[in-house]
């Protein structure tokens, strides 16, 4: 270890731990960037603590990749923290860069989720109703826990976030363009996402089987068909989140039979990636009289769940009301 | 904030061709209605981006109208259809961000339906005081709500 190389932290929020795995199927690469770099916190792989962060100068720390949202006070303080000790902070993957599919939890809140996990599901043992508690007091010692919010954020409702690397979880050419990118000091202006500014639908493969115009007359969910390997997902009624998703990816969905489902959220003109799809999807419904369109809207099982699979923290709504929620 | 008191905010969508002019008519033939709701022109209800509404109801707005040409009169031929289908889905989706769907309406007006415009803003209005406010004034989405 030399201090003439730059220092690099990677942190985990709320997240799966499936960006974490990004980074460890750098593979050979990863020894390249290791030989480039100083990893000085690295909580899945690497034995540092939180002090060891906290005793570092302020902005010593080249660059932070933080993936996951922000769901609990702890993950607040760790975003904070490496805020503070970094020049650069990435939002690694969707759940930071959106909030992710944990962000789906923002149509509940504290109450039905904690009645939900620790009450009623049907494989629940729990007699003494015991749900987790900020404080505890056993045999006179006090145990403390972090907060758990109401609401999942996105990293950068948290802290000021310089880029994002999109995608669930970011392919590994995104992240290593990235970090050559940031070891060159050639990066795009602040507050970018890295990875193109088009549509999934500009790059797929699947477009020019596109028809001139595109007509859905039945909704299909992609269990209740045999998909075309290489027909556009919408001609098959199937919902493709394609044409409101940023491409990047590789076609890592598409690729595998399966509907792009988001995950890179939108391009830089869209605040709000549902919303967008919304609209989009809503116009390729081939009816237009009333009840059939009732009809068709009425068969999507999950409307919100799925347009804003990846992104609801994000959105413009950001949650469920809370008055709303039962 | 009392019942009584509660004047409802309300955005209204209307397309140049048939609804603005037909709001435009109410106003010239000088009927009365409520005010409550605030008018913004656009070229067609086709127009009008679920992201809009979205945006209306987080800054405060308690209730949102999307009005257009009757169907088969769209100077577009099909933005007013493109309109329904959205507000059809849109209104679902509302409803699971605890929306209820009575605040966010569709209608057809033309040109020549003054009348119609000025019961359109009556009711409305009536239906979303009834109903009470929104109050998302922005907020939506701090940690703790």
């Amino acid at each position: 270890m030399t201090d003439s190389k730059p220092k690099v932290a990677f942190y985990w929020c709320s997240s799966c731990g499936g960006c974490e795995e990004s980074i460890v199927d750098l593979a050979e690469d990863i020894l390249k960037v290791v030989a480039a770099v100083d990893i000085v916190f690295w909580p899945v792989a690497l034995d540092f603590k939180k002090k060891d962060v906290a005793a570092l100068p302020d902005q010593s720390i080249a660059v932070s990749f933080i993936n996951g949202g922000v769901r609990m006070s702890e993950q607040e303080e760790m975003a904070r923290l490496l805020r503070r000790k970094s020049q650069l902070v990435v939002a690694h993957g969707a759940c930071a860069h959106l909030g992710g599919v944990p962000g789906l939890a923002n149509f509940w809140n504290k109450e039905t989720i904690f009645r939900r996990a620790y009450l009623t599901t049907p494989s629940t043992d729990n007699p003494d109703k015991t749900v987790p508690l900020e404080r505890t007091v056993i045999e006179g010692k006090e145990l403390t826990l972090p907060a758990f919010f109401d609401t999942v954020q996105a990293l950068d409702q948290v802290i000021a976030v310089d880029y994002y690397l999109p995608g669930c979880a970011p392919p590994r050419d995104l992240i290593l363009k990235a970090v050559t990118a940031i070891l060159e000091g050639k990066l795009p202006p602040k507050g970018a996402v890295l990875s193109p500014n088009k549509s999934l639908c500009d790059d797929c493969k699947r477009n020019k089987t596109k028809p001139e115009k595109l007509a859905i007359k039945e909704i299909k969910r992609p269990w209740e068909l045999f998909l075309d390997p290489e027909q556009c997902f919408l001609a098959q009624g199937v919902i493709c989140m394609g044409p409101a998703t940023r491409t990047g990816c590789g076609e890592r969905c598409i690729e595998a039979n399966m509907p792009c489902r988001g995950c890179f959220g939108p391009t830089d003109q869209v605040f709000d990636q549902g919303a967008k799809f919304l609209s989009a999807f809503a116009s390729i419904l081939e009816t237009n009289d009333e009840n059939e369109i009732e009809r068709l809207v009425g068969s999507i099982a999950d409307p919100a769940g799925t347009f804003y699979r990846f992104s609801l923290p994000s959105s413009i709504l950001r949650r469920k009301r809370m008055e709303a929620v039962r | 904030m009392s019942q009584e008191s509660f004047e409802p905010r309300l955005v209204g969508f209307l397309c140049t061709w048939c609804s603005y002019t037909g709001a435009d008519l109410a106003g010239t033939a000088r009927m009365t209605y409520a005010p409550n709701v605030r008018i913004i022109r656009v070229m067609c209800s086709g127009r009008v981006d679920p992201q809009f509404v979205l945006k209306a109801f987080l800054e405060g707005a308690d209730g949102v109208l999307i009005s257009g040409c009757h169907p088969g009169d769209c100077h577009y031929q099909e933005g007013n259809y493109k309109a329904l289908r959205r507000h059809r889905l849109l209104s679902r989706v509302l409803e699971q961000f605890g929306i209820e769907k009575e605040r966010f309406r569709l209608e057809w007006v033309s040109a020549s339906e003054g009348a119609k415009f000025q019961q359109v803003c009556n009711d409305f209005t009536e239906h979303i005081r009834k109903l009470g406010p929104l109050n998302l004034n922005g907020k939506g989405g701090s940690r703790h709500d």
